[in-house]
């Protein structure tokens, strides 16, 4: 495709080439309503990330939403095929709550969903296209990889009431160690038991360096099966070159009422915070009385603009002044010569406030004076 | 060139404490003792860049991403809720969070409780918690003066010594948490400067345990 580089910004450059990506992988775009029954949203509150709505009554008296979320939506539209995966993915605006100023904002996603019996291969090709989509929008990224399923354990072996747990899923995401220590400390919990949880979450880094030490943490079958799905995927991703990409890291958490399995978060460098985020979520399509399993991941689109590029110091190349008394045709003339050139060109009676342009020319009968130079 | 770590330290006697633990790690940066007022201060070197933020923006400017790390109170994590890492306790400027009252205050359960406070956000979980109806009054300074005034039954403050309260007349009914200083990371720069990162930690946190 033919796009010239200066017109799109980041995000737009990024929705092209994410498509892109995954219609070359099989997956086919899901173009839904930005509308959607309120009650799919009440019955699932926990999977949306902010709790606030925009509802209004639809003309049949239905209480409706603006999406706050696709992966809903699209699971309530899929069916259950034994031996099928069904392979998505969307592009979309979803309206959520913005921290800064508590107002609803409209942001942009794109993301997939494998719906269906998930096996390894789906699994690793998701985190694949998730590393393959951080890489076409900067070359610095990260994606962080932990596995709910050993998490869950060490806090299933805490035995803590749901309150404690809460206190702890906090810290986890946090790295906080030392607060650990004070919460199982006041809640009796033996210290012992604690001390995987605490020694899980202070490990980082690439796979290979993780994995051993993993090994010698984990107690239970229910983990060491998981830290078996985590070595062969990442083995095979390292063996495709990302190995230099990939973190893991057990202080990456989703909610535990929907996800699973593998989950993770990607970064890339010069935006503070993670701008795609995914994982496996059987557990929702369980709450929702389906068998299949799912996997999938969205990009925050929105925060893309925050990302370097370089600002044009021009508004426009050249602007074109003429009066009352210049013939029509020549005017004509000398804009269409000018953007020909592969100028832009803006054609004015006088200089309009607040623009930059390279070029300032007066249109004298058919003669074009240059009246200002900038470049 | 080598890439900058961005370190947020709080103006004030907390921050030059702070400062002192980071040199002893290895990341000094000699022309922050220099007496000027400046805020931002390079040691282009060693690729560290300090500056001065007002103690309460810490947070800020570490989840936005404006500075990789920093050091921050518990009150002001606790009341803001920041996504980032808490690294380390660094068990300095310790105080505690606690609720306040006039000595001969009696806590009339069948009222609303009046909550004067800076920290609206602790005192309202640390009320509900409690299954308490409470109102919250919002103030910036003198906190002390509320119940005084009549404005409050109660405050929710930090209490260092006790001696502001004890010269007002006012006494500790609960401690709700207790207060220090905190190595905190912006999660994406955990990632892209991890090793700078680790090693400032690791040196904290071996200052840290010898000096308890």
């Amino acid at each position: 495709m033919n796009f010239e580089n200066h017109v799109l910004k980041n995000e737009e450059k990024a929705i092209f080439r994410l498509r892109g990506l995954y219609q070359k992988y099989g997956y086919s775009q899901y173009k839904m309503s930005k509308f959607e029954e309120y009650d799919l949203y009440v019955r699932n509150k926990d999977f949306l990330v902010s709790d606030s709505v925009i509802t209004f009554t639809d003309t049949n008296g239905k209480l409706m939403a603006l999406k706050p979320d696709v992966t809903l939506s699209i699971i309530k539209n899929s069916k259950d095929t034994a031996g099928c995966v069904q392979k998505l993915y969307y592009n979309e605006n979803v309206y959520r709550v913005s921290k800064g100023t508590h107002t609803f904002k409209e942001i942009m996603q794109v993301g997939l969903e494998c719906i269906g019996d998930i096996d390894n291969y789906h699994i690793y090709e998701t985190i694949f296209l998730a590393l393959e989509s951080l890489k076409s929008i900067s070359e610095k990224y990260i994606l962080d990889i932990s596995h709910m399923g050993i998490i869950t354990d060490a806090l299933d072996m805490l035995d803590a009431s749901d309150e404690v747990r809460a206190a702890l899923l906090k810290c986890i995401g946090e790295k906080n160690v030392h607060e650990i220590t004070q919460i199982c400390h006041a809640a009796g919990i033996d210290e012992q038991k604690a001390d995987v949880l605490k020694q899980l979450i202070l490990l980082y880094g690439q796979p290979q360096q993780v994995i051993p030490k993993l090994r010698k943490i984990i107690q239970s079958e229910k983990m060491t099966a998981a830290v078996n799905q985590l070595e062969l995927l990442t083995d095979l991703l390292s063996k495709n070159g990302y190995g230099q990409n990939i973190r893991i890291d057990f202080s990456l958490i989703n909610d535990m009422h929907y996800y699973n399995g593998v989950v993770f978060k990607g970064f890339v460098e010069g935006i503070p915070t993670g701008i795609l985020s995914g994982g496996q979520y059987d557990k929702l399509l369980e709450k929702l009385g389906r068998k299949s399993g799912a996997i999938g991941f969205a990009v925050y689109l929105d925060l893309l603009e925050r990302l370097h590029s370089d600002t044009p110091k021009y508004d426009v190349d050249a602007v074109v002044l003429y009066d009352t008394n210049t013939d029509l045709e020549a005017i004509s003339m000398a804009v269409r010569q000018l953007a020909d050139a592969g100028k832009s060109v803006m054609a004015q009676t006088s200089v309009p406030d607040k623009i930059r342009y390279r070029q300032l020319l007066k249109l004298q009968g058919k003669e074009m004076e240059i009246l200002e130079n900038n470049a | 060139m080598k890439t900058m770590l961005n370190v947020a330290l709080p103006k004030g006697r907390l921050g030059e404490k702070v400062y002192t633990m980071f040199e002893k790690a290895g990341f000094e940066c000699p022309s922050i003792r220099e007496n000027n007022r400046k805020l931002i201060f390079e040691n282009p070197e060693i690729g560290v860049r300090y500056f001065w933020v007002k103690p309460s923006d810490v947070a800020i400017y570490v989840e936005r991403g404006a500075a990789d790390i920093g050091v921050a109170g518990k009150d002001i994590l606790l009341e803001y809720g920041p996504d980032i890492y808490e690294l380390l306790d660094l068990n300095i400027g310790k105080c505690k969070m606690a609720v306040a009252a006039k000595s001969d205050f009696y806590d009339d359960h069948q009222k609303t409780l009046r909550v004067a406070t800076k920290f609206a956000n602790i005192a309202k979980s640390y009320y509900t918690a409690l299954g308490r109806d409470i109102d919250i009054i919002h103030l910036n300074g003198s906190i002390e003066l509320a119940p005084i005034l009549g404005l409050s039954d109660v405050i929710v403050d930090i209490v260092e010594t006790g001696t502001t309260l004890k010269e007002n007349h006012l006494e500790v009914l609960a401690s709700i948490v207790p207060i220090s200083a905190r190595l905190i990371a912006n999660k994406s720069s955990f990632k892209f400067k991890n090793e700078k990162i680790e090693e400032i930690m690791q040196s904290l946190k071996r200052q840290t345990e010898e000096t308890v």
